[in-house]
């Protein structure tokens, strides 16, 4: 098909260059430069897909972004199709794949036109009067129906394969479109030397200009112009320009989101090219030339294929060289009707008659129609069409006093129409600017900006050529101006262009049809009929908010960019109020439906997230353990042998830790460096423990709490110097610690000589745990003193490990003897791999954080934020005997003081042993006294930690229970979905209750 | 068990060397893994400063996100009273040494933390293009000038930012988050030439 509804010449399209495409698996060819919709309508295609409701066969409306009705799925595998997408968009490439929607079995007989039919059982609001019936319909009929009829795209069926980048960008003064205004507006701010970002959603920058004809500015014909201008602007450094580029949001303190399509139009992308690009704009100032958008005539079935709006018909015409019909009727209320008719009569296109609202057209552009000898209608409207899958005829009658005179058909297959023009205020409102409403252009536009921005042109109702030029210019040298000072030089535009006035209309045209079976559209997208939000009105809705809710006018993907002022208008007519009281709804971003790809930009897959890895890592990698997330950390968590299973892997380590050596990764824990003469003091503060007298070289466990009383970190203290701490914290909560003191120090504590110094990636830690520790870490240590005699438990010492430098914790989470080796990260494996070979002659065994959590509930330790969930005070847990009851003061001690701090019947750590030693209960199962009274059954505690201890032999477990130490002894029960678990209540420590294992 | 090794990730965990190992130079950007430096965080009453900078062998700067530099040495401005002092090739024990006894009887805090972070070099005519995709600060050479550092984030790490020349940038990045931000950049860098 080579195009038989293309001009012989004219338009930007480049003739050279065919390019050939599918549409719903049938072949077209069009040119370079085309839209998916322009090349359609080259080849004679309307009807391009069926609409939201009712299934009706549906055209292209316009050519742009505002468009409707001509939603189409693109992609040439399910990895690249994108649903929804505009075909007044999509520019088309080489192998393009294109498909319709919301159609089935095809486009031509649709199976769900049934609803068309039915329209009269789906009112407005008929979504919300379904819930009023039996709540069972909903579940089985309603649902599964209308999740089945409704919607326009399908979601693609494999993962997204392209690539999607983002990018942080800051201007002096970012332009929103590039039509004449924001050409203007870029031109004058570039001049002062502002760095300016032009962006413009279409492929060509240019806006209205791409179309024009006749138009001259500064004696140039208008492209021309624009050609002149665009290179201009690309000369200058400080200029950028975006074209394909749609700002999308308007966020606060002039953050603009902008979407760049950079690849898709290209039939083979350059596979380091992202597809699109996501740019969060920071601008000093903002100019916003959106321009303005045609607005349709709301007339009985206005939605047949072949219907369009007359400027959108002009571009086809001028800019694509695309006759979008043979024969055409044209409906205006204004004279861009007019130019649209001598336009398209220019290209051959017969204009069987201009059905004009108005009384008396006048004018340039009504007398060139009538000198053309094209047949003009005053007062006259449409008032229906006919044709099934594309416009056959429209019925036309003349308005008379009182009534619509008699219907004559008259035969063709385009009808065009014009209500006149809406500035696009979408932005402007999104930036919560404040709209006023123009008797005189029957419009609203922008009012009292809240944002640093400045409207301009056609989108604050300046529609005409020159004064756009001149408006823009001067708003863009204002912005500069108000950006970074300097002032452009002062410039004017002499242009030659037609005037279009500022007539218009709003709401429905009158017709007389019988109202139950007439379909005139207001909200193309979402089928809403002018019939629909009378209705609304008569059932008694007012707000404009409501009736939009109601009747879902202007609530589709379009945001209401065709609809929203006539439905405004009939409103205003049904309630007899003028327009500017029942208001306007409020624009919400994104501009135009936005890919989830470029909100993801990178993080995706492993750039998802950051996984954080210990210097040991690699190694634990080699050694075949299993890891799991500690935050963002990667820890190992078992290090299992050929064959074995978890719980066999895990025994097996605790048994080697219990009676030998066992080697650990604590790599992660959170540490940090306190330093300074008021450092023991600082400490004090922070922790409930007493530090003043903690002698350097000695250890403390110590507790932190939140200003409420409440456990909020704890950790190991080792004091190196008398001003010199070295904090270890849990990992999980290293970033939350580090802020907690830094805000007491620099809020409450700026007296103090004291600094906080992050080192938890400073350092690689690892644990040498069992009674062997001293004999396999003895042989690797220079520099100090290790022997029992020397370094006791709970003690820390420098020197050197493995010939690196180290400070070494005596110190034990497991019970047994054990150290804790802090060297330089970078050292950390190869120090890691010289205890390892040292500890071969014991059997060595590395473990991980599975079986570390065996081990200290064995002895009872708790971990924060597994026993403690933020309402366990340090007595709750065991802790009171941390807690310096001498001290002046520490945070949190105020609220310890509380009487229900110290309530007998709070919850309290315990030991729970299983009646049955084999039974292993489940974390977080609740705890009840008697399983047996009436429900609800009062709970009186619940599991913290579970765990099969291999030393043991049996299941132990750790348990927060109301007044739990005064039940120890006593039988509780834990009901499960299986059956009651009976448990008795013990001391929490299992194993070595005297603690005689650390100085072995 | 399967034979590729369980990493914690679905995804290969790849180590910061290698990463440099493979990276490509490119018109656009390159990336370069800085060798390692001693890195001392300084932090202090005013008395302190002025014999700090003495014994370090240059003048802390006061001025806010700006760094000196003397011979290899660096001292970057990260907070009225911190700075980090940076001194590449260097062991950082005897500068320890050196410092600890300028400052004695100073209030001041002195901590090692040569091996907390790394050091990663964006340089070419793209550089704050790449740098950008993650980093939200302004990067036009007027509003991040050569001799100006600040800590920031770069996607969902921190990072420590400093221009050295118009078209160098340095990264200090803690350890851990190295290869993430590399893999980034590497990313950030694709179809700059």
């Amino acid at each position: 098909m080579s195009g038989a509804f293309r001009t012989p010449t004219g338009g930007r399209i480049d003739r050279l260059h065919p390019v050939s495409f599918t549409f719903d698996g049938r072949h077209y060819s069009g040119f370079r430069g085309d839209t998916l919709a322009s090349a359609l309508i080259a080849n004679g295609v309307h009807l391009v897909g069926r609409s939201f409701k009712y299934h009706r066969p549906r055209g292209i409306i316009s050519a742009g972004s505002d468009e409707p009705n001509a939603l189409v799925g693109v992609g040439r595998d399910e990895a690249h199709f994108t649903p929804n997408l505009r075909a007044t968009q999509v520019e088309i490439h080489e192998g393009l794949k294109a498909e319709s929607q919301n159609r089935w079995p095809s486009l031509a007989f649709d199976a769900g036109a049934i609803n068309d039919l039915a329209s009269p059982l789906l009112p407005s609001g008929f979504y919300y009067k379904t819930f009023m019936w039996p709540a069972k319909a909903w579940t089985t009929f309603y649902e599964p129906k209308i999740r089945a009829m409704a919607g326009l795209g399908r979601a693609p069926e494999a993962p997204d394969a392209d690539r999607y980048s983002q990018h942080y960008a800051h201007c002096d003064v970012l332009v929103v479109g590039a039509g004449p205004a924001g050409l203007a507006a870029a031109l004058a701010a570039a001049a002062t030397g502002a760095r300016v970002i032009l962006c413009d959603e279409q492929a060509e920058m240019g806006g209205s200009l791409l179309a024009s004809t006749r138009s001259l500015i500064d004696d140039l014909p208008a492209q021309k112009w624009l050609a002149e201008t665009l290179a201009t602007l690309a000369a200058q450094e400080n200029v950028t320009l975006l074209p394909r580029t749609t700002a999308f949001g308007y966020f606060p303190h002039n953050m603009i989101a902008l979407a760049e399509r950079v690849s898709d139009h290209l039939a083979v992308p350059d596979p380091e090219l992202p597809r699109e690009r996501l740019w969060q704009v920071r601008a000093k100032e903002v100019v916003l030339a959106t321009g303005a958008l045609e607005r349709p005539l709301v007339f009985p079935d206005n939605d047949r294929p072949g219907v369009m709006l007359a400027d959108s018909a002009r571009t086809y015409v001028n800019r694509y060289g695309a006759r979008p019909g043979k024969r055409a009727v044209v409906f205006t209320a204004c004279d861009a009707g007019y130019r649209a008719a001598l336009n398209l009569a220019a290209v051959g296109v017969e204009i069987a008659a201009i059905a004009d609202l108005r009384p008396s057209p006048s004018g340039e552009l009504a007398s060139r129609a009538l000198a053309a000898g094209i047949e003009v209608r005053p007062r006259t409207v449409v008032t229906g069409t006919s044709g099934r899958l594309r416009v056959t005829g429209a019925t036309l009658a003349r308005l008379g006093p009182h009534d619509l005179g008699p219907a004559q058909k008259v035969d063709c297959d385009l009808v065009l129409m014009s209500g006149g023009f809406t500035p696009s205020v979408h932005l402007f409102s999104q930036s919560r600017g404040k709209l006023v409403w123009d008797e005189t252009l029957r419009c609203y536009i922008p009012g009292t900006s809240v944002e640093r921005e400045r409207s301009a042109g056609a989108s604050r109702g300046l529609f005409e050529l020159g004064e756009a030029l001149e408006d823009g210019y001067a708003r863009g040298a204002a912005a500069a101006q108000a950006a970074r000072g300097g002032s452009a030089p002062a410039r004017s535009f002499a242009t030659l262009a037609v005037r279009l006035g500022t007539d218009g209309h709003i709401g429905a045209t009158p017709h007389r049809r019988n109202p139950a079976f007439a379909k005139a559209f207001v909200d193309w997208q979402n089928d809403v009929t002018a019939k629909d939000i009378k209705l609304a009105t008569r059932e008694g809705f007012r707000s404009i908010e409501h009736i939009k809710r109601y009747t879902t006018t202007g609530m589709a993907t379009d945001q209401g960019k065709t609809s929203n002022m006539n439905a405004l208008g009939i409103v205003s007519e049904a309630l007899k109020t003028p327009v500017p009281q029942i208001g306007l709804t409020t624009f919400r971003p994104p501009f135009t439906p936005t890919t989830f790809g470029i909100f993801a930009g990178a993080a995706r897959g492993e750039l998802f997230d950051p996984a954080r890895t210990t210097p040991i890592h690699g190694w634990a990698v080699e050694n075949g353990a299993l890891f799991e997330d500690v935050g963002n950390w990667k820890r190992a968590l078992v290090f299992p042998r050929e064959g074995e299973d978890l719980h066999a892997a895990v025994a097996r380590e605790c048994r080697a830790v219990r009676s030998s050596v066992g080697l650990f990764d604590a790599s992660t824990l959170g540490k940090i460096e306190i330093v300074g003469p008021d450092a023991a003091e600082f400490m004090n503060r922070i922790y409930t423990n007493a530090w003043a007298k903690l002698e350097p070289g000695r250890l403390r466990y110590g507790v932190m709490l939140r200003e409420d009383g409440f456990v909020m970190d704890d950790g190991v203290i080792g004091r190196m110097a008398p001003d010199r701490f070295h904090v270890t914290t849990t990992t999980g909560g290293a970033p939350r610690v580090l802020a907690h003191m830094e805000d007491y120090l620099q809020t409450e504590w700026p007296d103090l000589d004291v600094w906080l110094t992050s080192t938890t990636e400073q350092w690689a830690v690892i644990a040498v745990q069992g009674p062997k520790a001293r004999e396999v870490l003895a042989p690797l240590v220079e520099a100090m003193d290790i022997s029992r005699a020397a370094m006791p438990h709970m003690s820390v010492r420098t020197g050197r490990v493995a010939g690196v430098p180290a400070r070494v914790f005596s110190v034990s989470f497991t019970g047994e003897l054990g150290f804790e080796v802090n060297v330089p990260a970078e050292h950390g494996r190869a120090v890691w791999e010289a205890i390892h070979a040292s500890g071969q002659k014991f059997g060595i065994t590395p473990y991980g954080t599975e079986t570390m959590h065996v081990l200290r509930a064995e002895k009872g330790y708790i971990i924060v934020g597994q026993e403690t969930d933020g309402t366990a005070t340090p007595d709750d847990v065991n802790l009171g005997w941390a807690v310096g009851k001498a001290k002046k003061d520490f945070v949190g001690k105020r609220s310890l003081a509380r009487a229900s701090m110290s309530a007998p019947d709070r919850k309290q750590l315990v030991g729970l042993l299983t009646v049955d030693p084999g039974v292993v209960l489940e974390e977080g199962a609740q705890i009840v006294a008697d399983p047996n009274v009436p429900v609800p059954v009062p709970m009186i505690g619940h599991v913290t930690s579970s765990y099969r201890s291999a030393v043991l032999g049996r299941s132990i477990a750790l348990a927060m229970i109301k007044g739990g130490r005064a039940r120890i002894g006593s039988r509780l029960f834990v009901p499960m979905p299986a059956g009651v678990i009976e448990v008795e209540v013990a001391e929490p420590v299992f194993y070595d209750p005297k603690g005689e294992r650390f100085d072995v | 068990m399967s034979d590729t090794p369980n990493t914690g990730t679905p995804y290969p965990i790849v180590p910061l060397e290698a990463l440099a190992a493979a990276s490509r130079p490119g018109v656009g950007a390159s990336l370069r893994l800085l060798p390692a430096a001693a890195r001392l965080a300084f932090r202090g009453r005013e008395a302190a400063i002025g014999p700090a900078g003495a014994a370090f062998g240059l003048e802390l700067p006061r001025t806010a996100c700006r760094f000196a530099a003397a011979g290899t040495r660096a001292a970057l401005w990260l907070g009225p009273d911190e700075w980090i002092l940076l001194a590449p090739g260097e062991s950082p024990a005897p500068l320890v040494e050196t410092l600890e006894a300028a400052l004695a009887g100073l209030p001041h805090a002195l901590v090692d933390v040569s091996s907390r972070s790394v050091g990663i070099e964006v340089s070419g005519p793209r550089a704050a293009f790449v740098l950008n995709q993650g980093c939200p600060l302004d990067l036009a050479l007027e509003a991040f000038p050569v001799g100006m550092c600040t800590r920031t984030v770069f996607a969902k790490a921190e990072i420590v930012l400093r221009r050295t020349a118009t078209d160098i940038f340095l990264i200090d990045v803690w350890r851990s988050f190295a290869p993430y931000i590399w893999q980034l950049l590497e990313e950030a860098r694709r179809g700059t030439g």
